[in-house]
């Protein structure tokens, strides 16, 4: 099978064959990652541009790493959104980095839509790396590598996602493929952190950690902003700590060999309890690993099209 | 100049029918109606298979001048107004400077002079639209202001809206309510439901315009003001009004087209033209919206329209100015979705883009019938054509509809006897 995309916006538009394959291509680029030279020729002469409107070390630098384990040339560009209103329109910057013949184009903007826009104004393939409050593809992908590996598959599993899930572009692109590769998915949070209209999506909504919880066997914990408490979403990083940061009594619900994953990075003792993000359950670091090789996966399918034979160079 | 329009279907929503007629103008005035009337030595414009409407007027629309002139100008957007078959229009006052002063009214009406069009100014109800002390009401009607609002900026404060109603009614000109509770609106930026989840855009919820609805109604009881609702969007909003009439409020109230032939659905493309105050709605609003028009608890037909630049539009969802151009595929648009599939009588059409309009405002009476100023608005239901923007008079070319194919277009407008608009002539 080929992978037939000009690029990769979401989840929501990619089928299950298509979500099989990017997660089988990223095994060999895990395996190329493991290597003592990490550096295959495959994207030689590619270039490959990241265009961020919103700060990140890890997604940022693992794109750029993948690009350069695959050979392709990267360059950043890094715009603070901030001065969005007052700099150059994103028509313009489209129009600019068209110019300089970009090839790939992976873009991180705060406002929903953003990669889709760009994404019909230039011939450029472009990768969305999260997009406001919409979609984070290839976070989700490599939360779903990660998941695969450790529990051999998604049918029947159950996987929580925790916290807020009305301001996480992580939440949806895990409840698309999640749902799609035939995962019980539940959101668990508070009714102000879980938007309306979500069990259309195909998922299960609790407050109750302890229902949200139970016999679970992932546990996708979200990053908890912590500006959305002066904005009254609730009431204070104490109570939200008590009633939804995973610790060892909340975990206790869960399947005894619980995965506990999450995005990062983390607030350290808010959404997550210090025992629990160091103990043994926890995959986070691993999900760091697994993200680098998905994204070369993705870089890799997107730019010479699948064909195996041209990994062996 | 005298001419006959011959054998179109002459609308009349007052006897409430729908006939076979020939119109006599002479000068600005109708001075026959009736069926085969003598055209010798005059001239005949044969409208067979055309519908023949009292002149329509949109009495919510947003012409930007002075102040914004690269968004629309009254000369650009009065032409667009013509072409899009209206006789008359109704403009906010939230230009630059607003609206808040008799010098704007002026201006706007000399402006209006000179692109020789009819057009009837709103004043702002309050000081720079800041919703703490009315303005000049007095003066604003004086200098020809026929209704007042703050539009876009809602009157966030009961009391000063109490006191612009009370104050208001001495001048019996209608107070144009935008309901929005801008606490509940935030940031939001489409309606709240399964599509604003889906895309994780914010949401503005149906709550946030009803508050306000009921707000405004219970206090038009209090104060006897007559109040009007701009483009009510929500299905609560419907029933809140439908009840105050029952009661006897004062109320009006006019819907747009694209609230009548849009969801928020079509957020989904991320397509920035669809980014509009109040947002599109749900299906179920929308079911709402018709039956309140066939009801009569909506009286109007209103654009709203609201022009901006390509390259306002041309951005991050979240970036894009609010608002839909939509002079030029209002009438289209309703024949095909409303008057197509019969919700809504040519006759019924006549009363929401026509009579009521022009009632609600106190203009001069939108009639057909001899010794009326010759207003006329004539509609092919047989010319059917996709929407092009890329021919916009307007300097809007922010529309959702470009493509779409739709029957029902203005062919002739005429405004006091003149033929502003033929399709045939082709004179704009």
């Amino acid at each position: 099978m080929k992978f037939k995309r000009k690029d990769v916006l979401g989840l929501e538009e990619l089928t299950a064959e298509e979500i099989t394959l990017i997660l089988d291509t990223a095994e060999p680029m895990k395996e190329i990652m493991s290597r003592d030279i990490k550096k295959v020729p495959t994207l030689r002469g590619r270039s490959v541009i990241t265009l961020f409107y919103e700060p990140s070390t890890r997604t940022r630098s693992s794109f750029e790493l993948a690009a350069k384990y695959l050979g392709a040339d990267t360059s950043s560009i890094a715009i603070a959104t901030s001065s969005v209103q007052k700099g150059e329109s994103l028509r313009d910057t489209a129009r600019t980095l068209e110019a300089m013949a970009a090839d790939v184009i992976i873009i991180r903007h705060s406002a929903a839509g953003a990669p889709h826009l760009l994404a019909r104004w230039v011939k450029a393939r472009v990768i969305n790396a999260g997009d406001g409050a919409h979609e984070h593809p290839t976070q989700a992908l490599l939360d779903m590598f990660t998941i695969r590996e450790k529990k051999g598959g998604f049918k029947g599993l159950k996987v929580a996602i925790l916290g807020d899930i009305t301001h996480s572009r992580v939440a949806r692109s895990n409840i698309w493929g999640l749902t799609k590769m035939g995962a019980e998915v539940r959101v668990v949070g508070p009714a102000t952190l879980i938007p309306p209209e979500i069990e259309r999506l195909g998922v299960k909504a609790y407050y109750d950690w302890e229902e949200g919880l139970k016999d679970v066997d992932v546990i996708n914990v979200l990053r908890i902003q912590l500006e959305r408490q002066k904005k009254g979403l609730f009431p204070s990083i104490r109570e939200y700590t008590k009633l939804y940061g995973l610790d060892q009594q909340k975990l206790q619900v869960a399947k005894p060999d619980v995965l506990v994953l999450h995005p990062g990075p983390v607030n350290r003792g808010i959404e997550i309890s210090p025992d629990v993000q160091d103990g043994p359950h926890a995959v986070i670091n691993e999900q760091v690993t697994n993200g680098v090789a998905v994204r070369m996966a993705l870089l890799y399918l997107l730019m010479a099209g699948g064909e195996k034979d041209e990994l062996s160079a | 100049m005298n001419y006959l329009l011959k054998e179109g279907i002459v609308v009349d929503p007052v006897s409430n029918s729908a006939k076979k007629l020939d119109i006599l103008i002479e000068g600005s005035k109708i001075t026959a109606v009736a069926e085969n009337l003598d055209c010798r030595g005059l001239e005949v414009l044969h409208l067979k298979g055309c519908y023949i409407f009292p002149g329509f007027v949109d009495m919510h629309c947003h012409l930007r001048e002075p102040g914004e002139e690269l968004k629309e100008t009254i000369l650009t957007g009065t032409r667009a107004a013509v072409k899009g078959g209206f006789t008359a229009v109704a403009c906010m006052g939230n230009t630059k400077p607003p609206a808040d002063s008799s010098s704007v009214i002026t201006l706007i009406k000399e402006k209006a002079r000179q692109a020789s069009f009819p057009v009837y100014p709103v004043g702002c109800a309050t000081k720079e639209m800041a919703g703490n002390e009315p303005a000049e009401i007095g003066d604003l009607v004086e200098a020809g202001a026929v209704a007042i609002s703050d539009d876009g900026n809602s009157i966030m404060n009961g009391e000063v809206l109490r006191r612009v109603m009370e104050y208001g009614k001495m001048f019996d000109i209608p107070i144009i309510s935008h309901c929005e509770d801008t606490n509940l609106s935030g940031n939001g930026v489409m309606n709240e439901g399964f599509y604003s989840t889906l895309l994780g855009l914010q949401g503005i919820p149906n709550a946030a315009e009803e508050v306000h609805v009921a707000r405004d109604l219970i206090l038009a009881g209090l104060t006897g003001a007559r109040l009007h609702i701009a483009h009510v969007s929500t299905a609560g909003s419907v029933a809140l009004i439908r009840e105050a009439k029952k009661r006897g409020i004062r109320v009006t109230a006019e819907v747009t087209p694209h609230h009548l032939c849009l969801t928020d659905e079509a957020v989904k493309s991320f397509d920035t033209n669809t980014k509009v105050k109040p947002p599109l709605r749900s299906k179920e609003d929308q079911e709402a919206l018709y039956e309140g028009l066939r009801d009569g608890t909506i009286d109007a037909i209103a654009t709203d329209h609201a022009p901006h630049r390509r390259d306002e539009k041309e951005t991050e969802y979240n970036v894009a100015p609010f608002g839909i151009s939509g002079l030029e595929t209002a009438v289209p648009l309703v024949w095909e979705h409303l008057v197509e599939s019969k919700l809504l009588s040519p006759v019924e059409l006549a009363q929401k883009m026509a009579w009521n309009p022009a009632r609600i405002l106190g203009l001069p009476e939108r009639l057909i019938e001899v010794g009326a100023e010759a207003n006329i608005t004539v509609i092919d239901p047989s010319l059917q054509q996709p929407v092009n923007v890329g021919e916009f008079v307007s300097l809007g070319k922010n529309s959702p509809f470009d493509g779409w194919v739709l029957r029902g277009w203005p062919v002739m407008t005429i405004v006091s006897g003149e033929i502003k608009y033929s399709r045939q002539l082709q004179n704009i």
